[in-house]
């Protein structure tokens, strides 16, 4: 069963409304004992990062999450924040974070950008793909998803990066190392590519 | 590359889209879920909904219908009108909208805004303000004075002031709505839209007075706006969202043209 992670921030509906159009179900949790029993993980992605780690530990799930995701080998996939939660630490807070994969979640920092953007980069953007991924199979190039976000990931390794997007710099848009993917962008609202994507990570992980 | 976005907005007032000129004279229009799926798959690229008389009965917002939407729609959507404090804006999120669009509280109690945007993240929280053009330049020095409870009540407090607190309280996007050219279709306010994109480093969504594909051009070349909100023009069915993204794309202007 897919388990979509309940950390008390609200709009876990969203993730699963997407997925019942599919015709995919999951449930939202934070039993440590049905997170265990999980084949499949969805972090999905509002509020801020410390709160979100503060309340993975405070629901005693924090570690149980680590075990699946980088022992287990259990497919997850990290939302918007989500996908910054499963990076060692983000500028945003001070609290470390499911250190499954290579990377630091960093803020914006448009110093070396001659025009001013604002933050957060709400919007349609495009993904650039940079690897061949069962996530995009049957998705083209340069397709757009909905971002709303103003921390960016940082990967140490370039061979974890599945797409770039383009907002002033070139940013992670997504990564994948083995079991573990991220998406900066929101594929529960992103129309029809987005269920495309939810699809993919259903069917064939 | 990053594209500017066409918000359809939906006025609700019991479970049912309405319509009215500087917030008076409302002719209703139809069901909220069924429209929000109509322009969703039409290509708009969000949707706001406004409670438009729970402020102003002091009521809560229709949550039930927020988790409708959220159902039918995959497309994120902002939700604002009588959000009174932290537990109505989790109640909106949680229903599934994207973000959750505050006036009046922003208005008389800043402070709950900053604790907002630090619990939820900036990006979830809206801050919509309406300002009315004024004489009073020595009171106002931006020639517009905030008002809110749609209109029925002035706050003394300068638009390009309130615009840079609201940055400085964390909020994630700011939605001018001119109070002056609201349902009017002759155009977005471009003078009141640029100054403020312009001295904020937020997204700034214009609103009010949409009523051509024209004006639209005008708002995003002219005035910097992030967004626009189109009511009038698509309701009355006189344009398709297809229509006025083609005449964007036209103008040189970056749209999302498949959906």
């Amino acid at each position: 069963m897919t388990v979509i992670i309940d950390y008390g921030m609200g709009n876990l509906g969203s993730v699963q409304n997407a997925l019942k159009k599919i015709g995919k179900t999951a449930i939202v949790s934070s039993s440590r004992a049905e997170v265990s029993a999980a084949t499949k993980i969805i972090l999905p992605g509002v509020g801020s990062f410390d709160m979100a780690i503060h309340n993975l530990h405070k629901m005693g799930i924090f570690h149980t999450l680590k075990e699946k995701i980088i022992n287990n080998n259990t497919p997850t996939l990290g939302i918007c924040l989500g996908m910054q939660l499963l990076t060692r630490g983000s500028e945003e807070g001070k609290f470390e974070g499911l250190n499954a994969i290579d990377a630091d979640t960093r803020r914006f920092d448009f110093t070396n950008v001659s025009i001013g953007l604002r933050v957060p980069h709400i919007g349609w953007n495009t993904l650039h793909q940079k690897k061949e991924s069962r996530l995009f199979k049957e998705m083209p190039d340069k397709a757009r998803f909905y971002f709303i976000h103003s921390y960016v990931v940082k990967c140490t390794d370039c061979h974890d990066v599945l797409s770039y997007t383009n907002y002033g710099y070139d940013f992670v848009s997504s990564f994948e190392k083995e079991n573990i993917l991220g998406c900066q962008f929101h594929p529960e609202k992103s129309h029809q590519n987005g269920m495309q994507l939810l699809k993919s990570f259903s069917e064939r992980y | 590359m990053l594209t500017k976005r066409i918000v359809p907005c939906l006025d609700v007032r019991n479970r049912i889209v309405t319509k009215g000129i500087k917030f008076q004279n409302n002719v209703d229009l139809g069901d909220p879920v069924e429209m929000a799926v109509a322009y969703s798959d039409g290509g708009c690229d969000e949707l706001v909904f406004y409670d438009i008389t729970a402020s102003a009965e002091r009521r809560s917002i229709d949550i039930a219908m927020v988790r409708d939407v959220a159902r039918a729609v995959h497309i994120p959507f902002a939700v604002g009108g009588g959000i009174a404090d932290l537990d109505d804006m989790y109640r909106v999120l949680d229903a599934g909208a994207e973000k959750v669009s505050v006036n009046s509280l922003a208005v008389h109690n800043p402070d709950i805004i900053a604790e907002g945007a630090r619990i939820f993240g900036s990006q979830c929280i809206v801050i919509g303000m309406d300002p009315v053009k004024t004489s009073d330049t020595a009171a106002f020095p931006s020639g517009y004075e905030i008002t809110t409870r749609g209109f029925r009540e002035r706050t003394g407090l300068d638009a390009l002031e309130w615009a840079r607190r609201a940055e400085q309280l964390g909020v994630g996007e700011i939605v001018v709505n001119s109070v002056d050219a609201d349902g009017t279709r002759s155009g977005y306010e471009i003078e009141l839209t640029r100054m403020i994109a312009v001295n904020v480093r937020i997204p700034v969504v214009a609103s009010g007075g949409g009523g051509t594909p024209e004006h639209l051009v005008d708002v995003f070349n002219l005035a910097h706006a992030d967004a626009a909100i189109i009511a009038s023009m698509v309701h009355t069915g006189d344009y398709t969202i297809a229509a006025i993204k083609a005449a964007l794309a036209a103008a040189g202007v970056p749209i999302r043209k498949k959906w």
